[in-house]
């Protein structure tokens, strides 16, 4: 349990000095028919920091999310998770150091019952016996889904299936986690219990989202993409105080809300 | 693992038929679908024989006859096949309440109509004394290759998903004024099952990209299966299992012998 709440944050930020939990560097990539998602990317996440990736719909949120971890390739530029650049052969440490949270927990979520699929990633990673049922009942825990470790994820609420989607990426023990649109499709209190559960986790985190309100309660600092490069890259509040930015890339905080 | 999917086809229970190990199942069904086909069409006792075997395995099991005569209601599609075989095979006729068919495809109807129904039936009784997932298990131990197992259970987890999409598409539809009642319309049910398809697919690939990035290498890992059960209860659960099939095989054998 500790070792997955607490450690991750400030243990990480002694082991390594000065090395940043994630590097981009001049990242590019145009997909096969040509469309260039992403240019001349830079972006440098500390260890402990929770940074917030924004931009339209289109605007290559995802496309560089599915980059960190090696899923696309970069065909220009260079990406490093904790020191460690991100190559052929570094690609099964890399994914274990990156965990990816996607969208739809249906998509996360593919084995008969929960604690199977949390036994997935950190089997994979090399983990069995006593120590894979222990990082399963532990990751279980930290989501607070230890009741459910038998229960098939087509019987639980969208809300339980996140946080059970949580728990698949948590098991690995990754270094820095990549939550795609995490609030996406949940109710009002599932968000704030997910948005608790995330804050408590104190880890390296990099959200991909459309959720304003969100971004301010979980993340201190905010990137904005558009058109495939970063286009803003400052503390939350000050980001989204900032109308005329927002208007200029298509978003905008919901009514009732001003931050000036 | 008992508590996976919901399961449209299984009837819970604990009858020595339900208890057997599934590999045992699987192999005993397999066997007797092989005497099922075999057996010459015109044998007909065989075919009795087989009927009344399947009638008491379904009674030690459990499982109502009524269950089973339900569910072989999906075979009809090839059944209308059956029925019109002797209206239009060649050869020899005979006069049946004035009609007159062809003796061939009488016999080629009634060989596609008995074969199907016991084949069918078996897999049923198959399917209601066996949870899905201890039918991959039963797949496993017989060393079916891991490929066809991740492919099986991954069928298994999403059938449920893809039909309730379906079911929302076809909501969709309806509140939009769609009819399916209605011919014309028919295009419409196809087309969506058409993007039911693309829509699957879509998801095939991002249910691969999520298990790449959890370090998914090709093969399945191993930690969470069951530990196969001892050598002593084995021998036994064949044994036991195997014993309808026996009756089927002597079925056989005497169905050939008489021919």
């Amino acid at each position: 349990m500790d070792r997955l709440t607490a450690a991750a944050g400030d243990d990480a930020a002694h082991e390594h000095a000065g090395t940043p939990a994630l590097e981009v560097h001049r990242l590019g990539y145009s997909y096969p028919d040509g469309h260039r998602a992403l240019h001349d990317v830079d972006l440098r996440v500390e260890p402990g920091e929770r940074v917030a990736l924004l931009g339209p719909n289109g605007a290559g949120k995802t496309t560089l999310a599915l980059h960190l971890n090696g899923v696309l390739h970069g065909q220009t530029g260079r990406i490093s998770v904790g020191g460690l650049k991100l190559t052929e052969r570094n690609l099964h440490e890399i994914r274990r150091r990156v965990g990816m949270v996607f969208q739809d927990p249906d998509d996360q979520l593919f084995m008969p019952t929960v604690a199977e699929d949390v036994a997935f990633g950190p089997a994979n990673f090399g983990l069995h016996g006593a120590a894979l049922r222990r990082r399963i009942d532990e990751a279980l825990e930290a989501v607070g889904m230890s009741e459910f470790g038998e229960r098939s994820p087509l019987h639980l609420s969208g809300g339980q299936r996140k946080r059970v989607a949580l728990a698949t990426v948590l098991a690995c023990d990754p270094e820095i986690l990549v939550l795609d649109e995490p609030s996406a499709n949940l109710e009002p209190v599932a968000r704030r219990e997910l948005a608790e559960l995330l804050l408590g986790l104190n880890r390296t985190m990099l959200m991909v989202t459309h959720d304003l309100p969100y971004v301010l309660q979980l993340c201190p600092r905010s990137v904005l993409v558009d058109g495939g490069t970063v286009v803003a890259d400052r503390p939350t509040r000050e980001l989204l105080a900032d109308t005329e930015l927002l208007a200029a890339h298509r978003l905008e905080l919901p009514y009732g809300f001003r931050l000036d | 693992m008992s508590a996976g999917h919901a399961t449209l086809l299984h009837r819970p229970g604990g009858s020595p038929v339900h208890l057997a190990a599934p590999e045992v199942k699987i192999v005993a069904a397999f066997l007797t679908v092989l005497c099922v086909v075999a057996t010459p069409r015109h044998v007909f006792w065989a075919f009795g024989g087989y009927l009344l075997l399947l009638f008491g395995v379904s009674a030690v099991a459990g499982v109502p006859a009524r269950w089973v005569a339900k569910r072989l209601l999906i075979e009809v599609p090839f059944v209308v096949l059956a029925l019109l075989l002797p209206f239009t095979a060649g050869g020899e006729q005979v006069a049946v309440l004035g009609l007159p068919l062809s003796v061939e495809g009488l016999l080629a109807g009634w060989n596609i109509l008995a074969k199907g129904t016991l084949g069918l039936a078996t897999s049923l009784l198959l399917a209601a004394t066996t949870a899905p997932n201890d039918l991959l298990l039963g797949m496993q131990r017989l060393r079916t290759p891991q490929l066809i197992i991740t492919i099986s259970s991954l069928m298994l987890r999403y059938v449920e998903l893809i039909v309730a999409e379906a079911g929302r598409m076809r909501i969709a539809r309806i509140s939009r004024g769609h009819d399916p009642r209605f011919l014309w319309q028919a295009g419409a049910t196809a087309r969506s099952v058409g993007s039911l398809f693309i829509r699957s697919y879509e998801r095939g690939e991002r249910v691969h990209l999520a298990m790449l990035a959890r370090g998914w290498t090709g093969t399945m890992p191993e930690a969470q299966r069951r530990r196969p059960a001892p050598a002593w209860s084995r021998t036994r659960t064949w044994l036991l299992g195997l014993s309808p099939v026996g009756t089927s095989a002597v079925l056989l054998g005497v169905a050939l012998w008489t021919a």
